[in-house]
């Protein structure tokens, strides 16, 4: 991320919405899971993600979004239903960085590859590749509680980026992180999107954050969560900071803060 | 405050100016790092003169004008350390014996250690292993070792066996409870991540539970350390045969009015107890201490 790269179309503002497809690298087909102890966490949600498409799903706390993305990468089983997904190239950011402490930050990175039997030189090659793909080159041997959050949520970033995947899921990854912190990697991730081209299921807290990075917001009720309205982000792939000041931005997050508005009641 | 470092991220911006890159420490003042370093050497200094102060204290007055006991009882410290450790035939005598004793408590420790791993390992698998086995480890560490010794000696005699039994059995207890809670202490998120990867249990094992326990399991060592030499000596006090370890030299001293060879003995025992705790202390720092913050200023 250390040049702007401008040169990505693979995207298409036009897509079509929502129908289960048969490129989707992820979807989801009227799942719905209750825990054993009788929480109906998610109720018939049915959407599906094509690679270059960047899926936001937002909606109040403890609305069952954390427990869909546990569920596609089969963390948890849905319990009706059925979701359709490679999980041998899918990535995961957790909510925090979840690194090993006692492993250096280039041994984190490496965890995924080696626990999936990556041949060594492969592995070593990789993770030299995204560590500088996430700027992380000059901390490869630091071990995690000698870097800053932000740094933290870029091992976990990498650690994932490693495995090159087709689907990468992320949940609210930056909501600990301060606000300058947040947008700035906001933009990484952006940036990385473009260059990788994987499809990307992103679940927030935060409207600016959803309309800024998504192609796709999708707003879920509150529990049982379902999916009750979408939105598609117009916006070019490759978009400034200051496009959080734009009329069509304000216009959109308010749509999408209304319909939110609604998913609470 | 080292999230600036992310400037270089985004060097080309508009607010790359304001960010020069810098370390992820911070040093501390060198003002105050100085007066810690004073405070650090003082404080002890302090309390050892107190103590020693104490010491006197006890044998020229209070021992006679508050107890009314004879002063011998607690003889001063210059004439335990000429009577122990400037005399040198009974320095060798007290330092033989203090090294059989720690051979026993270091092979007690190191068996204590390969059961209690076993086992934790085994309870951390197996949930109703441990509902099962470990009101046993709890009742034997509420039974007082003394009570067991007997026992014991009948069993496998006074000798090298039957101490090092009184080690295992005393030892066992803060080695198995450590290492058991210390496998148990990766968080949720992390085993998520060998989940995901659908990681097999002994990996999840080796690559996750094991290097988490680590802090834990060395402190459960260096209790551990501490309960085996106390382990050896309650075997020597009570036995007080077969080969001399500390404390039988200990018991001989006091049977034969010897006290200020007795405070030697001690001293001894102390320092023996003291060394493997500061042994211990030291390893963990070596394997931990990089990632592990609380492990940083002990030993």
């Amino acid at each position: 991320m250390t040049e702007t790269s401008t040169t990505h179309s693979h995207h298409d503002p036009t897509m079509p919405p929502a129908a289960v497809s048969s490129d989707a690298v992820l979807s989801f087909d009227h799942v719905s899971m209750t825990f054993p102890d009788g929480t109906h966490a998610v109720d018939d949600v049915s959407f599906s993600v094509r690679p270059g498409e960047f899926v936001t799903v937002v909606g109040p706390s403890g609305c069952g979004k954390s427990t869909l993305l546990r569920v596609a990468a089969g963390l948890e089983h849905e319990t009706a239903g059925s979701v359709a997904v490679n999980r041998s190239e899918l990535g995961y950011v957790f909510q925090d960085a979840t690194l090993l402490q006692w492993r250096t930050v280039r041994r984190n990175v490496a965890l995924f590859a080696e626990l999936d039997g990556m041949a060594r030189p492969e592995r070593e090659r990789r993770v030299d590749e995204k560590l500088s793909l996430v700027n992380l080159d000059g901390f490869a041997d630091k071990y995690p509680r000698q870097l800053s959050g932000g740094m933290r949520m870029r091992a976990s970033l990498a650690r994932s980026l490693v495995m090159d995947p087709l689907i990468f899921l992320f949940d609210e990854p930056f909501g600990a992180l301060d606000q300058i912190t947040r947008e700035r990697l906001n933009s990484e991730l952006l940036e990385l999107f473009a260059r990788q081209g994987f499809g990307a299921l992103f679940i927030t807290h935060s409207i600016a954050e959803a309309v800024f990075l998504s192609t796709r917001v999708l707003v879920m009720s509150a529990r049982p969560g379902r999916i009750v309205a979408a939105f598609d982000v117009p916006f070019a792939p490759s978009r400034s900071p200051e496009l959080r000041f734009d009329p069509q931005f304000a216009e959109l997050s308010g749509e999408v803060s209304q319909a939110l508005r609604g998913a609470h009641s | 405050m080292s999230d600036l470092v992310d400037a270089q991220a985004i060097a080309a911006g508009p607010d790359a100016a304001t960010a020069p890159a810098l370390g992820t420490d911070t040093t501390r003042p060198a003002r105050g790092k100085r007066r810690r370093e004073v405070i650090d050497l003082v404080g002890p200094a302090l309390a050892f003169g107190g103590f020693i102060a104490l010491w006197y204290v006890m044998h020229y007055w209070a021992l006679r004008a508050i107890w009314d006991k004879p002063r011998f009882l607690v003889p001063p410290p210059h004439t335990v350390i000429n009577e122990s450790f400037f005399d040198t035939e009974r320095l060798t005598e007290m330092l033989r014996a203090t090294r059989y004793t720690a051979y026993i408590s270091l092979i007690g420790l190191a068996i204590a250690i390969l059961i209690g791993t076993v086992l934790a390992v085994a309870m951390a698998q197996t949930q109703w292993l441990e509902r099962s086995v470990w009101p046993y480890l709890v009742a034997l560490q509420a039974i007082p070792i003394i009570a067991l010794t007997p026992l014991i000696g009948s069993i496998w005699g006074f000798g090298p066996v039957g101490r090092t039994v009184v080690c295992v059995l005393i030892a066992m207890f803060p080695i198995v409870a450590n290492t058991l809670f210390g496998l148990l202490s990766a968080d949720r998120g992390q085993h998520d991540l060998f989940t995901l990867r659908k990681a097999s249990r002994s990996t999840r094992m080796f690559k996750l539970q094991f290097p988490a326990a680590l802090p834990a399991i060395f402190a459960g060592y260096r209790i551990a350390a501490g309960l085996s030499v106390i382990g050896a000596i309650v075997g020597e006090l009570f036995f007080r045969r077969g080969e001399k370890g500390i404390g039988i030299l200990l018991a001989d001293y006091r049977a034969q009015n010897q006290v200020p060879e007795a405070y030697g003995a001690m001293i001894l025992t102390a320092a023996l107890g003291i060394a493997l705790f500061v042994a211990f202390g030291l390893l963990s720092q070596l394997v931990v201490g990089k990632w592990h913050e609380t492990t940083r200023r002990t030993g």
